[in-house]
């Protein structure tokens, strides 16, 4: 079943100038056609400007679409009764982590959104332990979020969305201002809501490697989707990414030359071991 | 323009119970059109390293040397030491604040007491060095992309003409076709303007592909400092401290393992192609 659907979204920024006459448009979302399936983790790719965290905001109903459809778990978001539901099935987390915490100690942090959502005390405490342990904070519910690191920080953020039980969660760009610790802790904390909670994960990302174990891929540019696929299709369109100045994973990058000057290897190697079970093969070829 | 540190350690919080040792007897050189990356774990010492280089830390014991002056010295000009030695901050747009580009660049060096012309010349060469089309020069600075601001951000450091251009982590946040322009322009800054870049890190592919020398900084100390090839020969170490080595590198060590005969000291795709062609005998 699709928890998300969009059909022929568009949305419009309308620039004006002082006397609120309108000097430029932008379409910032152009005709998009995207369905996630339940439970899915998916991934969105492209540059700063294509399109994706506007995507992601009409998603939670942040922003409202200029026209066409979006369908999040069977609600309309162009309806405004709906859009309080929608918020609590659909959660979001940004990039700077700095942003997002607002309690001076790490659970009442964690407990804020079900507090707003109306959650008996006992019950926010149960979310609040359960949420901490998903993404493995139990430890540092009682510290100060200021005196963590970066991806910690970012690590008690998904908590709080957790802990509003949502059945989807976007991430814009969770691990753009991380150190490769942080970026590793915190992929391996939405691969475990996803796999073990079966929360559908919409992870919008530069980094390539992140993308590598999603089960769809989304490539936006200029508004509009320009790729999509599993993994494995998407990465074997080297020259395509490349053309549009995306990156690919150094292994895939790799493979691909390899390929060029001659090589027997297959289109779309992902990983390390792939790579060498093919380049075994060639050597004994 | 060489700078030396000798023996330089310097404490956070010094005599109170918070006391931390951020840098700890530290001895480097650094040579003229160098291109050096600094790489380190979160807390290693490294954005303290380099705010010392400009003199914006002081050391509580030890020297640094620039240009054979001790920069120490009571009689030391620091001015002079901020026009040679440029710092660019983590996230430097947030720091622009003109209402056009073009005023923005012009801050730095009418600070240094220049004359309008000149910071005007100086503004405009900056400008078109970093690169930035000439339609966006009199644009707010706020409607521009990531990557153009981060390069807004460079010229105006770069306005100032310094000799040596120290960046802290100046590719975070960006998409990868910023992350290839900032780090492409330093490149051409380094060659064709004959500058000093040291840059801080957390990408090591990044640092592999672009930088000569790596110094890689743990608990306040220098670890290893070398090429590229020389350090992550230690990939091992590195993982131990948090860090890692480029994916290649990785993957000729195994390939090693599984009776290839390739170069394991690889850091790039270029190089690893290259290796792994030549053992496949092609």
């Amino acid at each position: 079943m699709n928890i998300i659907k969009a059909i022929n979204l568009v949305h419009e920024f309308i620039k004006r100038d002082e006397e609120n006459n309108v000097v430029g448009i932008t379409k910032a979302l152009d005709n998009v056609d995207i369905e996630i399936k339940e439970g899915d983790f998916v991934a969105v790719l492209g540059h700063n400007g294509s399109g994706k965290s506007t995507f992601a905001k009409h998603i939670n109903a942040l922003l409202s679409p200029t026209s066409g459809t979006l369908i999040v778990d069977g609600k309309d978001v162009l309806q405004a009764s709906n859009r309080l539901d929608i918020r609590k099935k659909a959660g979001m987390v940004f990039q700077n982590p700095d942003n997002q915490i607002i309690a001076s100690i790490v659970e009442e942090d964690v407990g804020f959104g079900p507090e707003n959502l109306g959650i008996p005390t006992d019950e926010i405490w149960e979310r609040v332990d359960r949420s901490l342990k998903t993404v493995g904070m139990t430890e540092y519910r009682k510290h100060s979020p200021n005196k963590l690191s970066g991806g910690q920080k970012q690590r008690v953020a998904i908590a709080g969305v957790v802990a509003m039980e949502p059945k989807c969660i976007i991430l814009d760009e969770p691990t753009a201002m991380l150190d490769p610790n942080g970026r590793k802790e915190v992929i391996e904390a939405i691969t475990e809501l996803n796999k073990k909670k079966n929360i559908t994960v919409i992870l919008i990302t530069h980094y390539m490697e992140e993308v590598v174990n999603a089960d769809y891929v989304y490539v936006m540019e200029k508004g509009k989707v320009i790729m999509k696929g599993v993994p494995r299709e998407i990465f074997s369109q080297v020259e395509t990414l490349k053309k549009h100045r995306l990156d690919v994973p150094q292994i895939t990058l790799l493979a691909h030359e390899l390929k060029q000057s001659g090589l027997n290897i297959p289109d779309g190697i992902l990983t390390r071991e792939e790579l060498i079970d093919a380049l075994l093969k060639a050597s004994q070829g | 323009m060489s700078i030396i540190l000798d023996k330089v350690s310097y404490l956070y919080g010094k005599d109170t119970s918070y006391e931390i040792m951020a840098l700890n007897d530290i001895n480097l050189k650094i040579d003229d059109n160098e291109f050096i990356g600094i790489i380190g774990h979160t807390g290693s010492g490294k954005s303290t390293l380099t705010q010392h280089l400009n003199g914006l830390l002081k050391a509580t014991s030890g020297h640094i040397y620039v240009d054979g002056e001790d920069i120490y010295d009571d009689d030391y000009d620091m001015k002079k030491l901020r026009g040679k030695v440029g710092l660019v901050f983590q996230y430097p747009e947030h720091q622009l604040f003109e209402t056009t580009v073009f005023e923005d660049v012009c801050f730095g060096p009418k600070n240094q007491g220049l004359d309008k012309k000149t910071v005007e010349l100086r503004a405009f060469e900056a400008l078109y060095n970093v690169g930035l089309p000439d339609d966006l020069y009199y644009s707010s600075p706020f409607e521009l992309s990531g990557g153009q601001k981060r390069r807004v951000a460079i010229a105006g450091v770069l306005a100032m003409k310094p000799k040596v251009l120290i960046l802290d982590e100046p590719t975070a946040g960006l998409d990868p076709a910023g992350r290839d322009e900032i780090f492409d322009l330093l490149k051409k800054m380094q060659e064709e303007l004959e500058m000093t870049i040291v840059l801080v890190s957390h990408s090591m592919e990044d640092v592999a592909n672009y930088v000569k020398r790596i110094i890689v900084m743990d608990k306040g100390h220098i670890m290893l400092n070398g090429n590229p090839r020389e350090v992550f020969k230690y990939y091992k170490e590195l993982e131990r401290i948090g860090l890692a080595a480029p994916q290649v590198t990785y993957l000729m060590h195994e390939l090693k393992a599984r009776n290839l005969d390739v170069d394991v000291d690889v850091t790039t795709v270029e190089e690893a192609k290259k290796s792994i062609l030549k053992a496949l005998g092609r």
